[in-house]
């Protein structure tokens, strides 16, 4: 998993509260084989005036001028503002794939649903929690300036402005040291890795059966 | 050094490491892959640029996808018609070959559901973790091995590192002392069960099935058995190891042999719960009073003996029960207190991982030898669980004896056990089953589906609707 430390880019606002699982990536995706492929598909049904099926051409499909992804101006965007109980809907792992791979790093929104939150993290996705307030204030902004960024920094907890305002963010600590680090649970399993061999290397002698290699 | 039950035993003999917080790695020495839950887990493993932690380790077969008629089968995997089934089967194909990873194709003879191939290979040993991205890996228990099934990043989890992050669960214990009567199998037995305690009874706990009833089970009928315990709610089921264990498992391809054997056995025999070792709960069941059992509603607790009347909402006083009998008569399509053998039926499916070993064609045919398939039954399929149980039945002649009858022979996989292949129901359809769920559209959107044994699903075909497989034959 990639790590996240300090992350500097430009803002998104999407702003609707509710938005769920499949509207970020809707249903028909899910039947693919593999966890990429999706960023082209995220909120699909938003971005495109057609209904999007699985493998097909995006380049040929008609956008939706409306939606503010699609806005020249916030090409490249890595930083999604949202509002209360973003990733809310089915468990599906394939939302956080989807923001992810579309290049969004962070999704900073006053709540969010349970398992869309534990996904992120084991997808190097940060999502951040903000008062209402203080989205308030980064959705006025982020309108109102053309190429508005925001610094994410995750060692210090905090979200910082243009202006240089800051707004600190909370966060387990466990989540954090593994998202610093880059650490998914198999990585978390394989800083292990000795005492795994150590039990395998028992185990095979114990019971030589269990292994067909030798 | 104190008391231990079996699931004690196989947790102790497998930590790695237990951590703070409570859970704990635990070494797996089996992983069984397949075609639905596997392809994201190779590619996550890809992407991460992570390696298989051992290879010999691990085995595939599709099953869930693979058409089970000839002519889609012979083609080939281009001939599987559904788009995403086939990519699915060839996917497994080209991780399994990338990786080195053994895999029975789907026209190998040794290809078949996970849960018989791993048993019918030896590939599942007592005292063995077993995992696989599929539920019912519960099955393997039968042979003293701590055995559940895994998510897809689980999955993932295995390949890279060998281990799972696991808590342990508490111990419970179902004891099924006596005699089973004549006609009653190992599927009436589990169906009892789940009746009795429902299916969340086994929630948080590693179920071992133990008395003299289970003892007298051939290893078939103990698969049968530990495949159903995730429908009681335990992710493991369980049965010692015995003679019958080790009779079963010698001289299968992945068994050891000479001295290597002699070894095994001696530290098989330790495989069982301590004469005085704690069980957290107990359920205690007659086989005397168990009869061929019939489920009637939209979970397979919802099950009752053959002899019986579909229950009456009216007369149970919980409103969540009564809400829950009302919505499942409705789906059903039946009406309360209407007796079980009243059920007619479109189809019957006898086959999936539950029942679809040797013994449960031979009990199957036993049923259908010289009868002939009641005309109101639109289809009845015959599925046989791998495609080496599919050659031994054949040698045996009960392909024939199905196809006179008026019995579709198909080839081995999953089939109508899930609707994610052709095989499945229309909408309205009753289907006697020897599956495992009877979930809402499990087997075809507003399909009925009917749990029961091999023996009862034949009666049921040869006489169109639900009848005591006892009155067809003599004891
Ligand atoms: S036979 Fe049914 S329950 Fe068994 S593995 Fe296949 S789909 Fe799952």
């Amino acid at each position: 998993m990639r790590a996240f430390t300090q992350h500097t880019g430009l803002v998104c606002p999407l702003d609707r509260a509710n938005v769920d699982t499949d509207q970020i990536i809707p249903k028909q995706f899910l039947k693919s084989i593999k966890r990429t492929g999706f960023g082209p598909n995220l909120f699909d049904e938003w971005r495109y005036l057609d209904v999007g099926q699985p493998n097909q051409d995006n380049s040929q499909r008609p956008i939706n001028e409306d939606f503010v992804l699609n806005f020249p101006r916030y090409k490249g965007a890595s930083v999604l503002l949202a509002r209360e109980n973003f990733g809310c809907g089915s468990s599906r792992e394939h939302a956080p794939w989807a923001l992810d791979e579309y290049g969004f790093r962070t999704v900073i929104a006053p709540s969010f649903a349970d398992i869309f939150y534990n996904n992120s993290f084991k997808n190097g996705l940060l999502p951040i929690i903000l008062s209402d307030e203080a989205l308030d204030e980064l959705f006025e902004q982020c309108e109102a300036t053309e190429g508005y960024q925001l610094t994410v920094d995750l060692q210090a907890q905090t979200v910082t402005r243009p202006d240089g305002k800051q707004y600190a963010f909370e966060i387990d600590a466990f989540r954090k040291h593994c998202l610093l680090n880059g650490l998914d649970d198999i990585g978390l399993t394989l800083r292990d890795a000795d005492a795994i061999s150590a039990f395998e290397a028992g185990h095979r002698q114990r019971q030589p059966w269990l292994f067909r290699d030798a | 050094m104190s008391a231990k039950t079996l699931y004690d035993k196989l947790w102790d003999n497998h930590l790695v490491k237990q951590r703070d917080d409570g859970s704990a790695l635990i070494y797996i020495d089996r992983h069984i892959l397949h075609e639905v839950t596997s392809p994201q887990a190779f590619e996550g493993l890809r992407l991460a640029g992570r390696k298989p932690w051992r290879i010999d380790a691990n085995i595939a077969t599709p099953d869930h996808n693979v058409p089970t008629t000839k002519a889609e089968r012979q083609g080939g995997l281009e001939a599987i018609a559904d788009e995403v089934s086939r990519i699915q089967v060839k996917t497994l194909d080209e991780n399994c070959d990338a990786f080195g990873i053994l895999e029975f194709k789907m026209n190998d003879v040794r290809q078949g559901i996970v849960h018989v191939v791993g048993p019918e290979q030896g590939a599942t040993l007592p005292g063995m973790t077993v995992v696989c991205g599929d539920s019912h890996t519960s099955t393997h228990g039968a042979f003293g091995a701590l055995a559940h099934g895994i998510g897809t990043s689980e999955v993932e989890h295995v390949l890279a590192t060998q281990c799972l992050v696991a808590k342990k669960m508490k111990n419970m214990q179902v004891r099924v002392e006596g005699q089973l009567p004549f006609g009653v199998t190992a599927k009436d037995i589990v169906l009892a069960v789940i009746g009795k305690i429902g299916t969340a009874g086994g929630n948080g706990h590693a179920l071992e099935f133990a008395g003299s009833a289970i003892r007298d089970l051939s290893v078939e009928g103990r698969m049968t058995l530990c495949n159903m315990a995730i429908e009681a709610g335990a992710r493991v089921g369980m049965v010692a190891v015995d003679e019958k264990t080790i009779e079963y498992v010698k001289g299968r391809p992945f068994a050891p042999q000479g001295a290597e054997w002699d070894r095994a056995v001696e530290a098989w025999k330790d495989l069982v719960s301590d004469a005085d070792a704690h069980f957290d709960t107990i359920v205690e069941l007659r086989a005397e009073d168990i009869k061929p059992q019939v489920s009637w509603g939209t979970s397979p607790e919802m099950v009752l003996a053959v002899d019986q009347n579909v229950p009456d909402p009216a007369v149970e006083s919980d409103p969540v029960k009564r809400d829950s009998i009302v919505r499942a008569l409705k789906y059903m399509g039946l009406t309360a207190n209407q007796p079980i053998t009243e059920i007619k039926l479109d189809r019957v499916f006898i086959g999936s991982c539950t029942n679809s070993r040797i013994e449960d064609l031979r009990a199957a045919a036993a049923v259908a030898k010289g009868r002939k398939v009641a005309a109101s039954v639109k289809q009845a399929l015959v599925v046989p669980g791998s495609g080496l149980v599919k050659a031994q039945a054949e040698k045996e002649g009960l392909d024939k004896i199905f196809i006179e009858a008026g019995f579709e022979w198909r080839e081995p996989g999953c089939s109508m056990c899930l609707a994610m292949n052709p095989d499945r129901l229309e909408s309205g359809e009753h289907c006697a089953s020897t599956s495992n769920r009877n979930f809402e559209g499990r087997q075809g959107n507003g399909g009925r589906t009917h749990l029961v044994s091999p023996a009862m699903a034949a009666a049921a075909a040869v006489t169109g609707r639900f009848i005591d497989v006892r009155e067809l034959m003599q004891a």
